[in-house]
């Protein structure tokens, strides 16, 4: 995926100002920065889930906007926090959406023992038959990635997706995450406020300030003292744990 | 036990069947009900008046109830999913008195209008105030659950205001009271085919089931997954409005069906709608039929408009419907906190997570 001069307004103020970047395959990439640095914009424009004004975004040698969005619903998967979540359908059914790009209404035998996989890769099996609004937050959560799972895409971009969780189900959350990558070869783009969940879990980070990027690189290139005080404007010490650059702001 | 029992109950076709199986019976009764007595003997036997009245009145009447429950009942189902609010409705939404208004203009600037352009206002009207009150509660993202349909009743009581209003001037508030409390009794042959149109709606709502279902989860979950967002809820809108101008041309308005019927099949069966829409559609058409048959029964050899049963019935099972959805909280609503905002960004955020439950 590559992205060039993207530039999104609103009333005029530009909130995500000609950001340029290429997206590595079967890479994790966090997409970190303040409140209002435009991260979370560049994501909904990326997953076509927000209109950009000017730029070019190319995903697979084409116009993002060319795809169909069916088509691009089996390669390019979206979570946002955005859902429903008063919707009484059971972990299964919601699982079962995520092949809706491929056959609809009628699922295949095929589908269905998509849908048992990613169930089991999740360990959903317990809560199959519950509704999702009877679940904990990590849960859903899990359920969701689940469905996303069942889309079976190459592409998974997820919005923050440690929100709201408490750090057992937010760690395990990210670890599921690399797993996505490492044992799914899928290429996750990931938004997250938690920069040491960024730098401990990522391959790449692209720290965002103004709207801009600050820093695009790996995470030993991007998790430095000057880089991270300059973006967020308070002071950092790096330490090196278990060979990962992990942060404490003060 | 009781879980188990549930699920047994939601995984099986046995509710399906069993509402099935005593709205045929309930229906088959309810042709013998009526002020001149027709037995199955008589009809059997080829007793000719026996079977014109059957023709002319009881059959017809039987099939406008049945048209009336599962239409309104799916049209309910439909708003309420698209909409993300247990509490809209075609009644609650501004459908029904804006199809209202559409007769009302039909009558007063077509005086020699057919059943049929009258049906077409009345569609036209019902979709553009059901449009303008969803485009409102989209636009205004109310943090409050019951806001939506409390907004939707003010609508729709300011649409009624402006159809009194007409129908003083051009006298015809006597004319339009027909529509206003909606009843059978007028349900003869060569005047109430419209309401057959609910049925090709239903079976178009039932393949487009699952597509109301991914709209309901959200704007963002719908375009992940491909689905055009403001098609889908345009198309089902279109049904429901349709659905509802058919039977409010016909039969009247009639509230709270839509409201109710929903509501009680998702309690047991969840909200995904090719699993409920057929449990919806029978169970709707059981409680008009029941509640024609007290309106009939009551005061024989009189009858009582059904509006005025349903009205009853309807306010005590929405009762019970909020006090359980209140004690339920989790599951439902909670009066005061952001859970349930039409669009519901950021309502995740506004819900505490406790740790797992399992």
């Amino acid at each position: 995926m590559n992205v060039k001069n993207l530039i999104k307004k609103y009333d005029g103020k530009a909130v995500v100002d000609s950001v340029s970047f290429e997206i590595p395959k079967g890479k994790v990439i966090s997409l970190i920065g303040p409140n209002g640095a435009g991260k979370s914009t560049v994501m909904g424009m990326i997953s076509r889930l927000i209109a950009k004004d000017e730029g070019l975004i190319e995903f697979e040698d084409k116009d993002l906007s060319k795809w169909k969005s069916k088509e691009l619903a089996k390669r390019l998967a979206i979570l946002t926090q955005h859902n429903n979540v008063q919707m009484k359908l059971t972990v299964r059914e919601l699982v079962s959406f995520g092949r809706f790009p491929y056959s609809g209404s009628r699922l295949t035998q095929e589908d269905y023992d998509i849908i048992d996989k990613a169930i089991s890769y999740m360990e959903l099996e317990a809560f199959e038959d519950r509704f999702i609004d009877e679940l904990s937050g990590g849960q859903r959560q899990r359920a969701y990635i689940a469905m996303v799972i069942a889309q079976d895409t190459e592409y998974v971009l997820l919005d923050e997706p440690t929100n709201n969780l408490d750090i057992y189900h937010a760690t395990n959350m990210m670890k599921t995450v690399r797993k996505l990558c490492d044992e799914l070869g899928k290429t996750v783009i990931l938004v997250l406020h938690e920069i040491n969940y960024a730098a401990f879990y990522s391959d790449y980070i692209c720290a965002f300030l103004d709207g801009k990027i600050a820093r695009f690189g790996t995470v030993e290139e991007v998790i430095t003292k000057e880089t991270l005080s300059q973006i967020y404007k308070v002071d950092f010490e790096i330490m090196n744990i278990g060979g990962k650059p992990l942060t404490i702001y003060y | 036990m009781k879980i188990m029992l549930k699920q047994i109950y939601r995984k099986s076709w046995f509710s399906t069947v069993i509402l099935g199986i005593v709205l045929v019976i309930l229906s088959f009764l309810s042709l013998f009900v009526g002020v001149i007595d027709v037995t199955a003997e008589e009809l059997f036997s080829g007793d000719a008046a026996s079977i014109e009245l059957f023709l002319i009145s009881r059959l017809p009447r039987l099939l406008a109830i049945l048209c009336t429950g599962t239409g309104m009942s799916v049209a309910g189902l439909i708003m309420q999913q698209l909409c993300m609010n247990k509490f809209v409705s075609p009644t609650t939404g501004a459908t029904i008195s804006a199809a209202k208004l559409g007769i009302l203009i039909a009558l007063v600037f077509m005086p020699k209008s057919t059943l049929w352009s009258r049906a077409i206002f009345s569609f036209a009207f019902a979709l553009l105030g059901t449009w303008i009150f969803v485009w409102f509660i989209q636009r205004i993202r109310f943090k409050d659950t019951i806001m939506v349909p409390l907004i939707g009743i003010m609508f729709g009581n300011i649409i009624g205001g402006i159809t009194s209003f007409i129908a003083y001037r051009y006298e015809m508030t006597q004319a339009l009271s027909s529509w206003e409390t909606g009843h059978f009794s007028l349900v003869l042959r060569g005047r109430y085919e419209i309401v057959y149109l609910v049925v090709p709606l239903l079976i178009l709502a039932f393949i487009f089931a699952n597509h109301f279902n991914i709209v309901g989860m959200g704007k963002d979950f719908s375009q992940n997954l491909g689905v055009n967002y403001k098609a889908v809820l345009f198309m089902g809108l279109t049904i429901a409005a349709a659905i509802t101008a058919s039977v409010v041309v016909v039969v009247g308005s009639i509230s709270y069906i839509g409201l109710i019927i929903p509501n009680m099949i998702a309690m047991f069966k969840g909200d995904k709608i090719r699993g409920t829409l057929v449990d919806t559609a029978l169970a709707g058409a059981l409680f008009v039929l029941v509640c024609d048959v007290i309106a009939r029964l009551v005061i024989a050899p009189y009858e009582l408009p059904i509006a005025l049963i349903i009205g009853i019935i309807g306010s005590v099972l929405f009762i019970g419907i909020l006090f359980r959805r209140l004690k339920h909280g989790r599951k439902a609503i909670r009066l005061g906190a952001a859970t349930e905002a039409p669009c519901a960004v950021a309502v995740e955020k506004a819900v505490p997570q406790g740790g797992d439950r399992a």
